[in-house]
């Protein structure tokens, strides 16, 4: 099980997660030059970066600013979830168990903090979408889905480190978990990994370019 | 109306404007919406009505275009009439909520697209549907004949010579530098304001004409929808605008003409590379740069003592990018500048944009009601008297005042600086000539 998680499912989910956000990209610029002209007449990087960097810096953004604390925790989740699973030394074992090669490790003390942010800031988003009746009211079935999908392979790696449960069960979950992930993260509002940069670039020209006014 | 819900609805048509406006930008706001909720508070509605989930904007999106998406059109009347209720009456696609959407959502602009698809269904407030009526037959919202228009601006032209020797409102000057379009309230209701304009220019001594038709800068049917009559009058002025060979097309006092001129009208009229013909600016930029250059100079006697604030138009600060310009001019007619909060790029829609004026009295409770959040803004500034280069901000505003009491004159820049502006002696009217006049001018009236 744990040779086949390891090895052709985990292709096949980087193949899926890679492969699928490069169509969804692909099929959407088809799309954009037939039905999106007013994207590429007031096209302009400077616009389009300070759109994205206003909005990627913690408070960076009037309407950050609005909601420091969900703003701030939304940043501390964004950047651990990110971080954790490409610098922690247990994954770049494994890179250089088959490549030999692998990224810098960070201390294991510091990813096993970073996991408790994410868990934690999951927790709050959780609590803040049935808290706040503007957000509740958006929010279905599928949008806690997501959260959880995107917070069971750091629940389950957590518990796995510290051996908390049945270390063989919970390492398949976490594996299985991080897999369901990569794949369904092309498909849904996840993609705004990579489709963020595209709207903010589009809000970007169309205040700044076009009218000299702040998307932030 | 009754007659019209007996009609089934035209699922094809629906089906068709769905799939046409499927690009990528839709389809990627529709998609990654992470459903934060971070919008709400951007929007004047949701603010001002009790912080009523239903009026943030991604709400509004999800009932509407998101349904419709989800339907595949397949909608009954039932369900347009709710969402006219939704496009029209809790939103004016003022473009706030894309500033505060961690995404850049651009909620208009969906908003748009659904009035456009209930449009084409005859669903559509009836104050619309008059003047998009009214484009459609006369190529101006007033449906106002070209005779008149032309008589009504030498008629302006001639009382107001009277005040400024040599005064005149040119009419279809091949080669002057700039081509000046109205709304078509002035020349109906307030012709005063084409006058203002015209001292304005000559003072300035500036090169304009007016022009005989595409003079009706305004555009309606871009709020009710109908993309098809939108593009009447901006070709119209477009085309005018290349005949006379003019450097530029000047706007009033007006802003969504501003957004349909300069931004919009572009892409009704088919355009590819989205910009117009002939550069367009706005009234604001042509004023600043005439006080900055000297061109008019202001009275300092007559500058304003009282406390003064600005309403930033949509259409002409976020919109339309002259906020700071209209904050240059300020300094030169009031002492006392007191801003709003927020202000500039960020300002709140004043409650009566996206077409809402025109919609009429079924909506006026509800405009009230929304405008609440402005009124809070004016009164805390603690203005006397609030400038808005803007026809719909000054009708919005002027009801506000009854509405809340604000006790705050509304002023339009034209109206300030015709009263401030120092007339040069050579536009000094000939006293004896004047009396003369006068005195012919009774003699035949009685
Ligand atoms: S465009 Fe303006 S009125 Fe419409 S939802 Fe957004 S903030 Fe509200
Ligand atoms: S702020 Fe943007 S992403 Fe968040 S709910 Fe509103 S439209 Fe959706």
């Amino acid at each position: 099980m744990y040779e086949f998680l390891t090895g052709p499912a985990l292709w096949a989910a980087f193949i899926v997660f890679f492969g699928g956000l490069a169509v969804r990209i692909a099929y959407l610029y088809g799309l954009s030059m037939e039905r999106d002209r007013v994207f590429y007449n007031h096209m302009d990087s400077k616009w389009a970066l300070k759109s994205i960097g206003h909005w990627i810096i913690p408070l960076g953004s009037a309407s950050m600013r609005q909601q420091p604390i969900f703003s701030i925790v939304v940043f501390i989740f964004h950047i651990c979830l990110l971080v954790v699973p490409v610098f922690l030394f247990a994954h770049n074992m494994l890179w250089s168990e088959s490549w030999g090669v692998s990224p810098w490790s960070m201390p294991d003390a510091v990813a096993d903090v970073m996991t408790m942010l994410v868990l934690a800031s999951g927790v709050f988003l959780i609590l803040r979408r049935i808290a706040r009746p503007e957000v509740r009211i958006l929010t279905s079935a599928w949008d806690y889905t997501l959260l959880i999908l995107t917070l069971l392979p750091f629940i389950t790696g957590f518990l796995a480190y510290h051996q908390w449960g049945s270390y063989e069960t919970l390492l398949i979950l976490h594996i299985l978990s991080a897999e369901v992930l990569l794949v369904v993260i092309p498909f849904s509002k996840l993609a705004h990994v990579v489709l963020f940069f595209f709207s903010r670039a589009f809000i970007g020209f169309e205040m700044g370019t076009r009218r000299g006014a702040r998307a932030w | 109306m009754s007659e019209e819900i007996k009609k089934p609805v035209n699922i094809r048509k629906i089906k068709e404007l769905l799939d046409m406006n499927d690009g990528a930008r839709v389809r990627t706001w529709l998609s990654i919406c992470s459903r934060c909720g971070l919008c709400a508070e951007s929007c004047f509605f949701y603010l001002a009505n009790n912080k009523d989930p239903k009026l943030s904007p991604a709400y509004k999106v999800k009932a509407t275009l998101l349904e419709l998406y989800r339907r595949k059109g397949e909608v009954d009347y039932d369900f347009l009439n709710r969402t006219r209720e939704i496009v029209w009456g809790q939103c004016t696609m003022c473009k706030r909520c894309s500033q505060f959407c961690p995404f850049g959502i651009d909620v208009a602009t969906m908003i748009s697209l659904v009035r456009t698809i209930c449009e084409s269904q005859g669903v559509v407030p009836e104050g619309l549907a008059r003047t998009t009526e009214n484009i459609r037959v006369s190529g101006n919202q007033m449906a106002m004949a070209t005779e008149d228009f032309v008589e009504t601006c030498s008629w302006m032209a001639e009382e107001t010579s009277e005040e400024i020797a040599g005064l005149d409102i040119p009419m279809d000057v091949h080669g002057a530098k700039y081509m000046y379009t109205v709304n078509p309230r002035e020349p109906m209701y307030y012709p005063q304001d084409i006058a203002m304009a015209a001292k304005i220019f000559t003072v300035a001594e500036e090169s304009w004409t007016m022009p005989s038709t595409g003079w009706d800068c305004t555009n309606l049917a871009m709020f009710s929808g109908n993309r098809a009559v939108a593009a009447i009058p901006v070709k119209a002025m477009y085309d005018k605008a290349i005949e006379l060979g003019v450097e530029k097309i000047v706007i009033t006092e007006c802003g969504h003409a501003f957004r349909s001129a300069a931004f919009e009208g572009p892409y009704f009229v088919g355009r590819r590379d989205g910009k117009p013909p002939v550069p367009v600016i706005h009234s604001v930029q042509v004023f600043y740069e005439y006080l900055r250059d000297g061109r008019i100079k202001i009275d300092p006697s007559k500058m304003l003592e009282e406390p003064v604030t600005y309403q930033d138009p949509c259409n002409v600060s976020r919109n339309g990018g002259l906020w700071e310009e209209g904050r240059k001019i300020i300094p030169y007619l009031a002492k006392d500048f007191r801003d709003m909060n927020p202000n500039r790029d960020h300002n709140h829609c004043c409650g009566g944009g996206g077409g809402f004026i025109p919609m009429g009295p079924e909506y006026k409770a509800r405009r009230m009601a929304s405008g609440r959040i402005k009124a809070e803004q004016i009164k805390a500034t603690g203005a006397k008297i609030i400038i808005t280069p803007c026809h719909n901000c000054f009708d919005q505003i002027n009801d506000l005042v009854k509405e809340y009491k604000l006790g705050v004159k509304v002023v339009s820049f034209k109206d300030l600086i015709t009263e401030m502006m120092i007339i040069p002696e050579k536009f000094q009217p000939v006293e004896n000539e004047e009396e003369m006049e006068d005195a012919a001018g009774e003699g035949t009236e009685g």
